[in-house]
């Protein structure tokens, strides 16, 4: 009874920790939350001018930077976002002819940071936002190993409290109906802020109008399932440092296979183990068995031998006995029989004489 | 009589005790300066190297090094292979220090160790993989524990409670073997949602799949490695029986360790044909790759073939070393080698002194825990009042 409750409580405990994230994970093909909002980039129209990092600074309360946001020779080494800068924008191409590149969270359909919390800590809003509620977060930072853009961050300085940190879409603006810090200060307009479907559109548009100056190419639309930031650049992205082969299946399509194997191995390993137990058990039974029998019959078979062989020992001693005895009754008889002889020899020739 | 008399290191101040005395001296300073000043300062990762050596080591080679346990268990008590039965207390008492000691390592990568509990207590994010990691080895560190308990309660002398226990070793085992099974894996499943991070040679759909194999050539040669080390400095509390089926263990052993590699090694050499990798054998890290499985599966492979055809012990426990340093090798490769082979040499990341440090720290409380308990508890011996009771 015991042994039964114990396997089923262990099948319900793994299935059912297993299969809400099985079936999400293998669910439909997911295309964001209709009407959610984002952000377009156009690598041609950006001059580099860090207005954009300034505000982020500023928005999001972050500490003052070590060199200004005016000091542009940064931009002659590469950057990426740390813990105190949730975008940066890094120089590419000729000094003649620089193009520029804003990064940040790009604010996937389906997050990899999300899919890879374990405790939730991310979340995609209805409004394209990701968002990272630091109350759950233990500091794993498998977001950080997950994310293919390499975006999230970490307070390696903090020994008590650290957090993740991440561009949020200015989430708390979105609400008050304001744009996010960094579209609302970019002088050149390389960034519009829109609904997802519209912002597609006018990228398309753009691409349409002027063939020469855009490949033909919307970064963002596929690229690991669609993000909410999208680009678009005169030239190729992977010169911009961005990667052209990251395909276009999302985070949870990836993990789906493993993930939806767990149930099955909750629930087929016990009966296989259980079987393959009870196999072993009915054979060493069965060798016992067969051990016992054969033990029996080998004793059977030599105590019949031992009285065959007694009982003929007997018999030859019995015969051997009787022949022994005739003879040594013969032998009495010979020697009873002699003196008589003897005498009676004896006795003829006294009658002779 | 065959019970070892129980005497314990000769003197305190033994080579042994004053090294792993100072070892864990200098752990217990870097655990200070690691929760003082935050992992930053101690550590050499950073925003693109989120993972270092004490998940690399502590965490992945952990955990496949204590497949010990429910690899031996599982033979004595579901395939029946009674013979195996002097190897399993110390297996699953490994195991459960093994796991033990992953958990508390974790205590030093976590940002906010404290709370390790949430993911199952307060957010369950059941769509991550490291989620189905957490569960797993929580309950499999409680059945673990659970195994182990009979040693202590025969020490200790509580036979009420030590016989409850021994009748649930079936389901316990099997319990053991499932959540083995989902979380050897799922470590390996962890790196499927980075395919742009990790090299396409280790990159692969079968990853869960090669972790679980791998794992199971890994218990297994650590029950080798162990015993044997173990023969040599803990000899004085074996008593006839261990001794009597040590060899036998260990050519039974080798013989399936043998076979699980050769199993493995297939299915890594198709993992690279299902992807169409063969080009990238000729790289750097295809030399990598090549030196990973043809001098540390294919080779411990083939010497625990002829050592087990030749009878030959000695041939039988290098192979265990090798195949157990294989294991850290291809677990070093995934998670810190071949990961971010992408990133220019100058943001590519190699553990700090304090980093290693701590990992030697652990390692070392290890083995001390191990001797502590083994010269104490009927692990290699089987208690007087319980004698053939199993």
């Amino acid at each position: 009874m015991l042994r039964r409750t114990f396997l089923g409580m262990l099948g319900a405990t793994c299935v059912g920790a297993s299969l809400p994230a099985g079936a999400e994970a293998a669910g439909k093909e997911f295309k964001g939350y209709p009407g959610s909002k984002g952000v377009l980039f156009d690598a041609t129209r950006c001059i580099g001018c860090r207005k954009c990092e300034a505000a982020c600074n500023k928005v999001n309360k972050l500490p003052a930077p070590e060199k200004s946001f005016d000091d542009l020779a940064v931009l002659d080494t590469k950057r990426r976002t740390d813990a105190k800068t949730h975008t940066v924008v890094n120089k590419y191409g000729t000094p003649e002819h620089p193009v520029f590149r804003k990064s940040q969270c790009n604010h996937c359909l389906e997050p990899a940071c999300a899919s890879a919390c374990f405790v939730k800590a991310f979340k995609k809003l209805p409004n394209g936002a990701v968002v990272y509620d630091e109350s759950v977060c233990v500091g794993c930072r498998y977001c950080m190993v997950a994310c293919p853009f390499e975006i999230p961050t970490y307070e390696y300085d903090e020994p008590l409290t650290p957090r993740v940190m991440k561009c949020d879409m200015c989430a708390p603006r979105q609400a008050k109906g304001q744009l996010p810090g960094c579209v609302a200060e970019c002088p050149k307009e390389a960034l519009v802020f829109g609904t997802r479907d519209e912002l597609i559109k006018i990228a398309r548009e753009r691409i349409r109008r002027n063939p020469d100056r855009y490949v033909d190419h919307l970064y963002g639309e596929d690229e690991m399932g669609g993000t909410s930031w999208l680009y678009l650049s005169g030239v190729p992205f992977n010169e911009i440092g961005m990667r052209e082969d990251l395909g276009t299946k999302s985070a949870p399509e990836l993990t789906a296979g493993a993930l939806a194997a767990v149930p099955m191995v909750a629930g087929l390993w016990p009966v296989l183990l259980g079987g393959i137990y009870a196999v072993s058990k009915r054979n060493s039974k069965v060798a016992d068995e067969e051990r016992k029998e054969a033990v029996e019959n080998a004793i059977a078979k030599a105590s019949a031998e031992a009285e065959k062989t007694l009982s003929e020992a007997l018999e030859k001693a019995d015969v051997a006995n009787k022949r022994q005895i005739e003879v040594e009754v013969k032998k009495a008889v010979e020697e009873a029989l002699k003196p008589a002889e003897e005498e009676e020899a004896e006795n003829s020739e006294k009658e002779e004489s | 009589m065959s019970t070892p008399a129980n005497n314990g290191p000769k003197s305190a101040f033994n080579t042994f005790n004053l090294v792993a005395g100072a070892i864990l001296l200098v752990g217990l300073v870097l655990t200070v300066l690691r929760f003082t000043q935050g992992i930053g300062p101690v550590t050499n990762l950073d925003d693109n190297n989120p993972w270092g050596i004490w998940i690399g080591f502590d965490l992945l080679c952990g955990v496949a090094l204590a497949a010990g346990g429910y690899t031996t268990s599982a033979a004595c008590y579901i395939f029946g292979l009674k013979r195996f039965h002097s190897a399993v207390r110390p297996a699953i008492l490994t195991a459960f220090l093994g796991y033990a000691l992953v958990v508390f390592a974790l205590q030093y990568d976590l940002g906010r160790p404290w709370r390790l509990p949430y993911p199952i207590f307060v957010s369950q994010g059941t769509t991550s993989l490291l989620f189905e990691v957490g569960l797993c080895v929580m309950l499999y560190l409680t059945v673990l524990f659970v195994e182990f308990t009979p040693a202590m309660f025969e020490w200790l002398g509580w036979k009420k409670i030590r016989k409850v226990v021994m009748k649930l070793t079936l389901v316990l085992t099997i319990f053991g073997v499932v959540l083995s099974t989902l979380h050897q894996s799922s470590l390996g499943a962890l790196y499927t949602i980075a395919p742009s991070k990790l090299h396409p040679l280790w990159y692969s759909p079968y990853m869960p799949l090669y972790f679980f194999v791998s794992s199971i050539a890994a218990g297994m040669s650590m029950v080798i490695f162990e015993g044997s080390m173990s023969h040599k400095k803990l000899h004085r509390m074996m008593d006839e029986e261990y001794l009597k089926h040590h060899d036998g263990v260990v050519f039974g052993f080798g013989k399936a360790a043998a076979l699980v590699l050769f199993g493995y090694f297939f299915i890594k050499v198709m993992g690279v044909a299902y992807d169409n990798n063969w080009h990238y054998l000729t790289s750097g890290y295809g030399l990598l790759f090549l030196t990973e499985i043809l001098g540390f599966v294919a080779l411990p492979c083939f010497l625990y073939g002829v050592g087990v055809r030749d009878r030959n012990l000695g041939l039988i426990k290098k192979a265990s070393i090798i195949t157990v340093l294989g294991i850290v090798f291809n677990r070093f490769n995934v998670s810190m080698v071949a990961f971010n082979y992408h990133l220019p040499a100058s943001e590519r990341y190699f553990p700090s002194m304090i980093e290693i440090g701590i990992s030697v720290f652990i390692v070392t409380l290890g083995v001390v825990i191990f001797r502590f308990i083994t010269t104490r508890m009927p692990i290699f011996f089987e208690h007087p009042d319980y004698k053939g009771d199993h």
